[in-house]
């Protein structure tokens, strides 16, 4: 049952204005009113992993006809579920964004075995058919293309051919954009390696920075990371002038020497896709994966530092992920203890779920998982 | 000058007055929190009966507020229980997490089983953790001197240290992928909610009833009397011959049982497996609780749902008002200050009660005398 | 691994038990006036959290990295203060009311703090020791901030004004034996809440470095519990503040370690690694706790003896 308030009214009745000044097929496509839900994990402006998720969450709100409500802090308890649930039942919200991970087993596909009209677009989960509802469906970009571009261009701009990678824990997600930043910057320079320091959590800033200084300390030249805020490595690396690649989002404001490039999400399009199906009553996409071509993650201006042989040899191989023709996991991948994981001649495709399941370090990777 | 206060009415007054501290917390609570809305130019009434309908409003919201009580009634124990014997444990956080991986590896390691008897395996298993390590802070206390209060917080830090570790190494599920956990609970084992119009999980009345057990045997048992010696006073205690250190060993058993209780519940029925959303403050939050009830089973239950509420309205703030999560933080910081500061008054209180409490007794003298 | 460079890894461990220590020292020598007047504050991890966030809000306000830190310590003062109030109040226990000013702390500091995670915020200047070095590592290590050596200068202060002057003796008095002090003509009360005050002030300064030194911004994840550590510090530093400088170094050292460690390669059990200080700390106090004693040292007031 929606509980119309006061706010809520006056909002409803400003959209139903801004509509009316919009081009009659705009409009059209946009004629349904919604409610969508979006809950964070932690506060929407940690300069990274939440901020990306808040601010896409922004432009959806621009949207005609389309109400959003936002909760940040939730942790990944019984305080989610109820959250869901209050969206539903007191502000009528029909589609909910739960965007951290932890939040799908078993929150989300409770709470959406109990709604099963209301949709819940997960982020970063492992939506299987017959498993899962069918009214809950995950989405996630494939950001280890951003990764591997950061790697080309780290591997051309290092001189002491030492890499360094901030890490929270050895999970798939993250052990992906590891081996894909390696991949990227051996592919310039078969020497380079990469040195990883697991901190144990998504945000520890004095572990971040001291983890940034160790690799610094042992030569490494080039940092990224894979952390919920990316911008305690940033800031750490510009004062002791090395090269960072951003991740999450563009963090070049906070390096304006040593920012090469970096590997960001674009939420805007799967958040717009999933309202857009809301609105117009189409099915919901269940499993919906994207990387730079379908407009799921962007990359970050070059900059200043970078070559302009960096530029050519990244902007060559993003032009040809764009075209699909680019496979980052191409056979033969040995592990940093020399076994074979992936074979020679198989070519693994960005939507083979075996990369979501990744658990080894590609050569190269100086670290154990 | 002489009021007549009618015997029956002393009496309720005697009863009700331990009530007074909490009562001018709250409203003291509602006093400074309004105030902090206005300052900042948000609608204080709005903000006020957003807080009041996300808490208490619905039966929705009532749904939502005790199943945040639920797991705070118990961590809460973990405090209150060796108070009792005059310690005060702080550590009711790892006493959980290592609890709720006990419960989680039970099914693991156990064949096959009704559920019924899972479930008891399961509590028992997390209970026998709770208790252990909680007991270890009453064991290093007796046994060395090693301060209970610290004691207990290193060795819940170190539970989560163990904990994390376990989870995501060798305890870890490999196909729990991107979210490390212990391997799920089969759904046969998964504790439900008491019905489906009344959504809140089975852990409310385990915690319901173990804190009105925790009251018998306090209040109402000859080892809760004893409890209470060794806590007023050690050297009486010894002197009348009680077995002073087995229990104090007890009470921390107890307490840590309570809590390893509670982390079973969030593993069965909520989060069905173990994994780092264990960590989720329940443990720290009980301190509050049970200082707030002032360590008396029965009253932790309702400092354990007003908490609750407190927690529960702030869904409604974010949504409603916009306001950042942080407030209801604020309200939560405020409402505590307030609670333990109030307990200022109560010595007052105490005194007056006996007062009362006499006037109430001798029908014919039931007269205050106002100099 | 052959090619590990040891003096190099000796070296950044020292910068690293510094810089990462610096809060640790602030927040135990706060913690250690507190207790010497005979309290237990555990809400300077709140305190922490709000001298960070004041402290960088001050100094991006002013452009002025210093007043920031002042900021910060006078917000964590009147913290400390009003803990010592109330405190003060019959039946109100200190250790409970420390957990409420965490929430209280950490509630104000999110809710206010959340138009500063944005902007950047001027940082301290640090004292370049190694600039006679050729080497990058060398310099970057021996580049220590001048909060480091102003918490050496308190701890050398605190340990000669403890054992030396009138305020050091009245302040330990108190601390001991309250009663002794009653009869002297002091009142507990009153010292314990300036002692309380004082020590909030210090933890705030702590939060200061946090935000505005190392890893010097502010964000809602930015202590993780550097607060109450310094609990178990001081216990671990035997309520010295000198035992606190080497504690506050051993416990940044052991925070440091774990990713110099995974630096040269060895990345197992990271967790278990962490947890090491507090392991130590509860070590100690087993060996040199004896029943029916208290611990050598401690105040003889501090609600930890009863």
């Amino acid at each position: 049952m929606p509980i119309l308030n006061r706010r809520s009214f006056i909002k409803a009745a400003g959209v139903l204005g801004a509509s009316a000044a919009l081009p009659v097929n705009l409009a059209r496509a946009a004629d349904k009113p919604v409610t969508v839900g979006f809950i964070y994990v932690g506060a929407k402006d940690d300069f990274g992993y939440n901020q990306a998720h808040a601010e896409a969450a922004a432009i959806i709100k621009g949207l005609p006809n389309v109400t959003v409500i936002e909760e940040e802090n939730v942790p990944e308890t019984v305080a989610v579920q109820r959250s869901m649930e209050a969206m539903i039942r007191q502000d009528g919200a029909q589609l909910i964004f739960p965007t951290s991970f932890g939040y799908f087993d078993p929150h989300v596909i409770k709470v959406a075995r109990k709604y099963p009209e209301v949709r819940f677009a997960h982020c970063g989960g492992l939506w299987q058919k017959g498993v899962h509802p069918d009214n809950a469906g995950s989405f996630f970009g494939y950001i280890d293309e951003g990764q591997y571009l950061n790697g080309v261009v780290a591997g051309h701009m290092s001189k002491s051919k030492k890499l360094g990678f901030v890490a929270a824990k050895p999970i798939p997600q993250v052990l992906r954009n590891l081996n894909a930043f390696t991949l990227g910057a051996r592919s310039v320079d078969p020497e380079i390696t990469t040195t990883v320091i697991f901190t144990g959590d998504w945000s520890l800033p004095v572990k971040e920075a001291e983890a940034a200084n160790s690799l610094i300390d042992q030569g490494c030249d080039v940092l990224t990371c894979h952390v919920d805020g990316p911008k305690v490595l940033v800031e750490t690396a510009e004062k002791r002038g090395v090269m960072t690649c951003g991740y999450h989002a563009s963090q070049a404001a906070l390096a304006p020497k040593g920012y090469l490039t970096g590997a960001e999400w674009n939420w805007e399009t799967p958040y717009r896709a999933h309202v857009m199906a809301l609105q117009s009553g189409a099915p919901m996409n269940n499993f919906m994966r994207g990387g730079l071509k379908e407009g799921f993650v962007k990359t970050s201006p070059y900059g200043p530092a970078v070559s302009d042989a960096a530029k050519a040899a990244a902007d060559a191989v993003k032009a040809s992920m764009l075209k699909c023709e680019f496979s980052i996991f191409t056979g033969p991948i040995r592990n940093n203890a020399g076994e074979v994981m992936v074979a020679e001649g198989t070519v693994l495709t960005q939507t083979d779920v075996v990369l979501e399941r990744m658990d080894y370090l590609v050569e190269g990777v100086r670290g154990q998982i | 000058m002489s009021i007549r206060i009618p015997p029956v009415a002393a009496r309720g007054l005697a009863l009700g007055l331990p009530a007074l501290p909490t009562v001018l917390a709250v409203a003291t609570t509602v006093l400074l929190f309004s105030v902090f809305l206005w300052a900042r130019e948000i609608p204080v009434l709005e903000a006020g009966a957003l807080i009041y309908q996300g808490a208490f409003g619905s039966t929705f919201s009532w749904e939502n507020t005790l199943l945040r009580a639920a797991p705070l009634m118990l961590t809460a124990l973990c405090v209150a229980l060796p108070a009792r014997a005059g310690l005060i444990i702080i550590g009711g956080e790892g006493a959980l997490v290592l609890g709720g991986l006990a419960a989680a590896v039970t099914p693991l390691w156990l064949p096959a089983l009704p559920a019924s008897l899972m479930w008891v395996a399961m509590a028992a298993a997390a209970m026998a953790m709770g208790g252990f390590w909680i007991g270890l802070s009453g064991w290093m206390r007796q046994r060395r001197g090693v301060n209970e209060t610290i004691g207990s917080l290193l060795l819940s830090y170190i539970a989560l240290a163990v904990f994390r570790h376990l989870v995501e190494g060798p305890l870890r599920d490999p196909a729990s992928l991107n979210k490390p956990s212990t391997a799920p609970l089969p759904d046969a084992y998964s504790v439900g909610v008491i019905s489906d119009t009344f959504y809140v999980h089975w852990g409310l009345v385990a915690g319901v009833v173990v804190c009105a057990l925790a009251h018998v045997l306090v209040r109402h048992s000859v080892s809760g009397f004893a409890f209470s010696i060794v806590g007023g006073n050690v050297r009486a205690a010894r002197m009348i011959g009680l077995p002073v250190n087995r229990l104090v060993l007890v009470t921390c058993v107890l307490g840590g049982a309570a809590a390893g209780l509670a982390g079973m519940f969030e593993v069965a029925a909520v989060q069905g497996s173990a994994n780092a959303a264990l960590i989720a403050g329940y443990g720290t939050s009980g301190i509050l609780v049970a200082f707030a009830a002032r360590h008396n089973p029965l009253a932790i239950i309702v400092c354990a749902i007003l908490l609750g509420g407190v927690e529960a309205s702030g869904s409604l703030l974010q949504r409603r008002l916009g306001l950042p999560d942080a407030t209801t933080l604020i309200l939560e910081g405020v409402l505590f200050v307030n609670l333990l500061a109030w307990e200022a008054l109560n010595g007052r209180v105490l005194h007056w009660r006996i007062h009362w409490r006499e006037r109430g007794r001798t029908p014919a003298e039931g007269v205050v005398q106002h100099g | 691994m052959a090619e590990i460079d040891y003096s190099v890894l000796l070296l950044a461990l020292l910068a690293g038990a510094i810089r990462v220590g610096t809060p640790f020292l602030f927040v135990s020598l706060g913690e250690c006036l507190t207790e010497k007047g005979g309290r237990i504050n555990l809400g300077l991890e709140g305190i922490l959290v709000v001298g960070a966030m004041s402290g960088y809000a001050v100094a991006y306000l002013t452009d002025s990295a210093w007043l920031g830190v002042l900021a910060a310590g006078c917000a964590g003062g009147a913290l400390g203060a009003f803990h010592g109030v109330i405190c003060s109040l019959p039946r109100v226990n200190d250790i409970a009311f420390g957990i409420a000013l965490i929430l209280l702390g950490t509630g104000l500091a999110f809710f206010f703090g959340k138009a500063f995670i944005q902007p950047q915020a001027p940082s301290l200047p640090s004292i370049e020791l190694g600039a006679w070095s050729d080497d990058a590592r060398v310099r970057s290590a021996l580049s220590v901030n001048v909060l480091f050596f102003i918490g050496v200068a308190l701890t050398l202060l605190m340990h000669w004004g403890l054992r030396a002057t009138r305020w050091g003796l009245v302040l330990r008095l108190v601390g001991d034996h309250a009663q002794s002090a009653r009869a002297l003509g002091y009142r507990p009360a009153l010292v314990r809440t300036l002692a309380t005050a004082g020590g909030g002030f210090l933890a705030g300064v702590g939060g200061a470095y946090l935000s505005l030194y190392y890893p010097g911004s502010w964000n809602e994840g930015l202590s993780s519990g550097q607060g109450l550590m310094a609990v178990a510090l001081v216990i671990f530093a035997r309520w010295q503040p000198l035992n606190c400088l080497w504690a506050a170094l051993l416990f940044g050292a052991s925070g440091a370690v774990g990713p110099a460690l995974q630096a040269v390669g060895i990345s197992s059990g990271y967790y278990l690694f962490a947890a090491m200080p507090y392991a130590l700390t509860l070590l100690v106090m087993y060996l040199s706790c004896r029943p029916n004693q208290t611990l050598s040292g401690a105040p003889g007031e501090l609600s930890l003896n009863r």
